[in-house]
Formats: C-alpha cells, structure tokens, sequence
C-alpha cells in the first residue's frame, strides 16, 4: 500500500515542471512540493510574494540603533547580506553557557538585551517577525543542516518525542498526519510533511507571515490539546528535531503556503 | 471502596500520561463491554437515528468523518482519502464491530489516527474545554452507526 502510494508519488513528480526538484532531498520534500501552481508563482516572483514586506521591514530593523548600548544588529554584524549567510540553517543550537538550545528568536533576543541593552521582543511582534525572516531569508537556497551530535542529542531525542506523542483530545501525534500520511487528502487540503525550511511563512490563511511556533501553537490546538508558550523548550526541541528531519531541504523564507 | 473504584484507579495508573478525570466525571470506558474487539450493546439502549448521524457525520466539529474518508454523500465537495472509503460499510462490517470502531478504535489498532470517539480519560494535554468529554455523546454514536448500517451498496 504504502509502497504503492510512493511510486504513484513519483510518477505525479515526473511530470511536475524540474523546479520541484529543488524542494526535494531524496524522500524528504518541502510544503513547496505540494503548493498548488498560483501559491508557488507567488513564491517564486520576490514582488508578488507579500513575505518580502518583511523581508524588507528587517532590513530596517537591522540597522536601527536601539537601547542603552546605542547599537544596532549591524553595529556587530555589519552586512547582513554577507555576515548572516548560512546561519540560520544551523540553527536551533545547543548553548552551553545555557545548558540547552537556542534558536533563531531566541538569539535575536539575547542580542538584544545583552549587548543593545534594549527591551527584548514579543515573539509574535512585527519587528521580531520582521528580523527573523531577515536574518533567516539570508541562508535562503542553502540545505538545513542542523548539529544532533554531542550534548545536541538529547534535545533531538525530545524533540522526537514529542512528535511521536500523542496529544489532545483528537488524541494524535505530529506524525500521524506528517509522516504517515503525509501527501494524502484531509478533506480540501493536502497533508504535507510539515517540514521547517520555509518559515516564518506567509500563510495565505492567517493573510500575514507567522513564526513556526505560531504553526505549532496552531497545529496543537486543531487537535484539541493545549499548546505550549511561544519559545517553550519543548518547541524549540521539535524544532531541532523537525530541521534535522528536513535536512538537506533548502531554506525558502519567506515561503507562502495555504 | 467498592470494587468500580479500585478499577477506575487501576485504569487512572495505566493512563499515567493523562490527566485524571475531575471529580464526579464518569470515565464512560466502563459504561460499556467490549467482547472480541467488538460492542455488541447499544451505549444508550435507544435506536439510532440514522438521520442525525449523517448530519453528525459532515459536520465539523462532531464527527466530521469526511475529513478522512470517502463517504456517499454528493453534495459535500472535497472527501478525504487517507482512511478507508465507507461506501458499503455495512457489507463488511457489523454493527458491534463498526461500534467499537467508533467508540475507541485503538483497541483494533494503536497506532491508528482515528480518534476515539467516545472516551474521555487518558489523553494527554487536553484543552481544558475539552477535559473529561467525549467527542461525541454516546447516543450520537449510535446516530452514526445507525447511519453507517445504512451504508449497504458498494
């Protein structure tokens, strides 16, 4: 069945134009891959996809003095088109000085508050929305590859953990739909693999762009379960463990989905 | 302590993962008996009617069926497909079976993605809206399974 499924699979990808290609890592494929035509044309066109507001909305940020300190990110980080390069790709990362990850929000934070002496951001605010998808859409093209090795690991295998756990009411894990029936057809909408690489994500649904945790949050309460803080520990291990899984896929932020 | 009690809390330990029912709240895992992977009573003692359980079927927020499966019912667009095509189900199945299978198909298959439609303990981390509940009553699953008997040309 399962088998049967994949091949079908494959000859649907044949006859998709070779730009699908580039959204796929052997069995590992990008929301991308599964888009409908006019979502990937608006993607694909930097003019008509409505993430580069943000996109150029962090490009302000990125050089706006704030705080005590009287710096700005390009104060340290001088260029971001140079200095952010295949950063966030890495990301999230075990910080020792922490004992535990750090991700792409969380590293702008600290930024922040540690060497602009300026007021953090809330997570689901505009300027951090604005600087992630900046700093994030810097590595655009480059494969995630994220570090599981070493202390990394037992984040990783929480990350996985919970994926596979089963939560809510609905009484269902991540991997339910995302991995065991990920391609398949849930009513108007096709399941994809839940893949990482393109966020923050424009989702034509929310009409704005939205940080990963924000689909998490989303995701966990469709199946009735109460979701976790933004920046909770366990979404930033799923995190880890949901990049690691893409691995290889290229980074698309801003990336517009449905 | 009667002997129920000394169930309920030996099911509480097994489902250490879930929250424990609030007090006063049924676990309605023991207000029916499964025998071979099958209900054979009614939850309610009641018909269904199998009216309502088409409508509990399409809707949304009860039992919204056609998220996952194929159903004969024309004027819904867009059935899913990752779950089997119930056209027919009644040829396959029997009521006791498809019973079970609605109450708490986890019983036939762990790792289903089905939900288990009438329990209400041993879930993790359930909106608190939603803690102690059923998806549906238990006179709404005879509604659909009266409906599902209904379901007899392929």
């Amino acid at each position: 069945m399962k088998k049967a499924r994949l091949i079908g699979a494959a000859i649907v990808g044949f006859g998709m134009t070779l730009t699908a290609a580039a959204y796929a890592e052997d069995e590992v494929r990008s929301g991308y891959y599964w888009a409908t035509e006019e979502t990937k044309a608006m993607q694909d066109d930097d003019f008509a996809n409505p993430g580069f507001i943000w996109v150029e909305s962090g490009s302000e940020h990125w050089t706006k003095v704030e705080g005590d300190a009287g710096k700005a990110c390009q104060s340290c980080h001088e260029n971001a088109e140079k200095s952010m390069v295949g950063v966030a790709n890495k990301y999230p990362k075990y910080r020792e000085d922490m004992g535990k990850l750090q991700n792409v929000e969380q590293r702008i934070n600290e930024c922040r508050t540690k060497f602009m002496k300026a007021k953090a951001f809330k997570w689901e605010s505009e300027p951090m929305l604005a600087l992630t998808t900046y700093v994030r859409h810097q590595s655009k093209g480059l494969p995630v590859e994220v570090d599981i090795d070493g202390p990394a690991r037992k984040f990783y295998e929480a990350g996985k953990a919970f994926y596979n756990e089963r939560r809510g009411q609905l009484d269902m894990a991540c991997k339910h739909c995302h991995q065991d029936n990920a391609g398949g057809i849930l009513r108007a909408n096709v399941l994809t693999q839940g893949q990482s690489n393109g966020f923050p994500t424009y989702r034509l649904k929310w009409n704005k762009i939205g940080s990963l945790h924000r689909r998490f949050r989303g995701c966990n309460k469709q199946v009735r379960s109460k979701p976790f803080a933004y920046g909770a520990d366990e979404y930033v291990n799923l995190e880890l463990f949901l990049n690691h899984r893409g691995t290889g896929l290229k980074i698309e932020t801003p990336a517009v989905r449905n | 302590m009667n002997r129920g009690r000394i169930l309920g809390l030996a099911t509480a330990l097994v489902f250490a993962s879930g929250a424990a029912l609030a007090d006063g709240v049924k676990d309605v895992s023991t207000t029916y008996k499964v025998v071979d992977d099958t209900i054979p009573q009614s939850l309610t003692g009641k018909p269904g009617d199998p009216v309502k359980g088409r409508k509990i079927a399409i809707n949304r927020k009860k039992g919204n069926c056609l998220a996952c499966h194929q159903m004969p019912i024309p004027e819904q667009p867009f059935h899913g497909e990752i779950s089997p095509d119930l056209s027919g189900v009644a040829e396959r199945y029997t009521a006791a079976e498809i019973r079970m299978r609605i109450v708490d198909p986890k019983v036939l298959n762990e790792d289903t993605i089905m939900p288990s439609f009438y329990r209400n303990n041993g879930f993790h981390r359930v909106l608190k809206k939603f803690q102690g509940k059923t998806m549906l009553s238990a006179q709404e699953v005879e509604d659909v399974l009266a409906y599902l008997m209904t379901l007899k040309d392929e």
